[in-house]
């Protein structure tokens, strides 16, 4: 019978997790501690890809597998040795071109080999680097490019030709686009070939000399209004991966660790790529899209043993049945974590009843760069809970008060979750946005737009978000980003976009137009909208659905209220309509 | 139905998903996915609409197999 929390078992932990004293750890933690447990640079500084790669290339685990890349059903490998020199070969790449600190390299690729040499290599030379998702349409790769002043791009010849080479023109900062070439294919006019670059290059490198608090990666990140946020993260954050890769994902020397995560994300990165590395594991990385017989055959051939995975994905497997799931036996498989939209409690037991392992959510974004609140191997779990803050992280739930203050409010009352400043990992502003960052803190307080609530025994439990964002699968998707392309089609006058609920997806992307004087709202022009918005946007950001409205819910500013949609949406009580235009009084 | 018709049932199913489709620019040889912009969600609703639209089976089991164009045809047309 299923009860309100799960406790672990005695094979469950068969592996002794590295917080088995929760409150000691946290009392005994410093963040300057976790610091010393990694390297400085031989002559000063501190970089995350000499923690990730060249610390562990120049010792024992040299020969030691970091990764193991699939693709169909071929497989590669490479060493930490092998690590070492292909990204020295990348750094030397970009110094070779005149490409240095003040430039901005974006990478736009599947889950290549490529692309994590690309990242690595970037930061080994001191510059700031960006991930794209590949399945972002050409609007927003656009729109990202320029306002980081991008000016190396990483990508393969199929995205460039269907993605980038149509709005390359309006990417002026863009000097240098390399290509990882296919196989017979010939290279599009104006970019270089990355493969016969590297050949080139030397395998030596010496890492330069950045400080801890250096810029090293940028992840943009969607807002309510506006433009998408560049949050920029510096070298230090690889504490965070480091300490949060030990208590919140438990890896040990011998794991086999898969992170499921696209590397155009956050989590694709941070733990995708460097808290994996740091750790000196070895980490799957699988190219081929979603399928949830070849997902049960990774793990299983794989050996896997740690692995980090999304509610959509769990959801996906859910929806393929016990019986793919349960057809092969996962001997090796010991921690089953989760992130990206908050794990509905069928999924933790799902994996409890039918993978044998509970799934473990945590709660972080965009902006803490790492995992700051969680479920932990050693500890009983809450179903529907992201669980408690890790050692290091101070968490709180708080309203912001009249004057600009914070009032922090006690345990089962919903308000905003806040962090204590000062975690590594903690964003250090949006790029050319002050004002946007400094409305994001109130004194030592980060806001983090999320509602929860905390329970007696210190749990916490994800309400909404206290905004308009939408999370789909994992991704939080900007409605104004949207809107804004919606608007662009001949036959809209206004568009408002929300979150529809979805039991896959967690959320689906609505939009709700109103048409222009001459149009008819008929199937034929909802789906030549629903084409517009995929062909600029991409699937991953275009709305799944469109529906017609005479008018939107506008507020007597002119705003569109996007809560009424979503109430009307949802059959809800739609709540103070008192600004509404034309209500009220 | 033969393969012209299965490959047309095929196509005009991936439009109500991803309408921005011109059938003509497909390569029924090539991995779809990698030609049209579709994640996750968009696939598993194709493989349902063409499970209602034809009336077949589609098991989980099976969408490993199903990349092409070719692919679907000929899992379809042994099926329908």
């Amino acid at each position: 019978m299923r009860q309100s929390m799960i406790r672990k078992t005695v094979d469950q932990l068969r592996v002794v997790p590295n917080l088995t004293d929760y409150e000691g750890e946290r009392s005994r933690f410093s963040w300057a501690e976790a610091r010393s447990e990694l390297e400085d640079l031989p002559r000063g500084g501190f970089n995350i890809a000499h923690n990730a790669v060249t610390r562990h290339a120049r010792g024992p685990l040299r020969d030691h597998v970091a990764f193991r890349f699939l693709s169909g059903d071929s497989a590669s490998t490479l060493t930490y040795g092998d690590l070492e020199a292909a990204t020295n070969r990348f750094a030397n790449v970009l110094a070779g071109l005149g490409v240095g600190r003040d430039d901005v390299v974006f990478v736009l690729a599947g889950r290549i080999p490529e692309l994590y040499l690309a990242v690595l290599g970037s930061l080994k030379n001191g510059t700031l680097v960006s991930p794209l998702f590949a399945a972002f349409g050409p609007d927003p790769i656009a729109t990202r490019m320029n306002l980081g002043s991008g000016t190396v791009l990483v990508t393969t010849t199929e995205l460039y030709e269907r993605k980038v080479a149509p709005i390359r023109s309006q990417v002026p900062s863009l000097r240098h686009v390399l290509i990882v070439p296919e196989a017979g294919e010939p290279l599009p006019a104006g970019t270089s070939d990355l493969t016969a670059l590297m050949a080139a290059s030397s395998d030596s490198f010496d890492i330069v000399a950045t400080r801890p608090q250096d810029p090293a990666l940028l992840h943009f990140t969607s807002g309510t209004t506006g433009m998408p946020k560049g949050a920029v993260h510096v070298h230090e954050a690889v504490v965070t991966h480091w300490s949060t890769g030990k208590y919140a994902l438990d890896l040990h020397h011998d794991d086999v660790y898969w992170c499921t995560a696209d590397p155009g994300w956050v989590t694709g990165i941070s733990y995708g790529l460097i808290a994996p590395l740091v750790h000196g594991v070895t980490s799957v990385v699988d190219e081929s899209d979603f399928d949830p017989e070849r997902w049960y055959g990774i793990l299983a051939d794989q050996q896997v043993s740690v692995w980090y995975t999304a509610p959509t994905a769990i959801r996906m497997l859910m929806k393929a049945g016990a019986e793919l799931a349960t057809a092969r036996p996962l001997p090796d498989l010991r921690l089953i974590a989760s992130v990206g939209e908050p794990l509905n409690p069928e999924a933790v037991w799902w994996g409890q009843e039918v993978l044998g392992l509970p799934i473990h959510d945590n709660w972080w974004q965009t902006e803490t760069g790492g995992i700051m609140i969680g479920n932990t191997p050693a500890f009983d779990i809450k179903p529907g809970s992201m669980g408690r803050p890790l050692p290091g992280v101070e968490a709180a739930i708080a309203v912001r008060t009249d004057d600009g203050g914070i009032r922090l409010l006690g345990d089962a009352t919903e308000g905003e979750l806040v962090l204590r400043k000062g975690w590594p990992s903690m964003f250090r502003g949006y790029l050319n946005n002050p004002d946007r960052y400094a409305a994001c803190f109130v004194g030592d307080w980060y806001f983090t737009g999320d509602l929860a609530e905390r329970d007696s025994d210190g749990y916490f439990w994800f309400v909404g978000r206290a905004d308009d964002l939408i999370k789909s699968a994992g991704h939080l998707i900007g409605p104004f980003e949207v809107e804004s392309v919606l608007m662009s089609h001949p036959a809209v006058a206004e568009a408002g976009v929300i979150g529809k609920p979805d039991e896959v997806a967690g959320q689906v992307v609505k939009a709700f137009v109103s048409l222009r004087q001459g149009f008819t709202a008929d199937d034929a022009l909802r789906m030549d909208i629903l084409a517009h918005a995929r062909r600029k946007l991409g699937a991953t950001v275009a709305p799944k659905e469109v529906a017609f409205l005479d008018t939107l819910p506008r507020t007597r500013s002119g705003k569109i209220m996007r809560r009424l949609l979503r109430a009307r949406e949802l059959g809800l009580p739609e709540g103070d309509t008192s600004t509404l235009e034309g209500g009220g009084s | 139905m033969d393969d012209a018709e299965l490959r047309s049932a095929v196509i005009a199913e991936l439009r109500t998903i991803a309408p921005e489709v011109d059938g003509d620019e497909i390569r029924d040889d090539r991995p779809l996915r990698r030609q049209v912009d579709l994640d996750s969600l968009d696939w598993l609703n194709f493989l349902i609409g063409l499970h209602q639209r034809l009336a077949v089976e589609i098991p989980e089991a099976d969408y490993a197999q199903l990349v092409t164009v070719d692919d679907l045809v000929g899992y379809l047309k042994a099926r329908v």
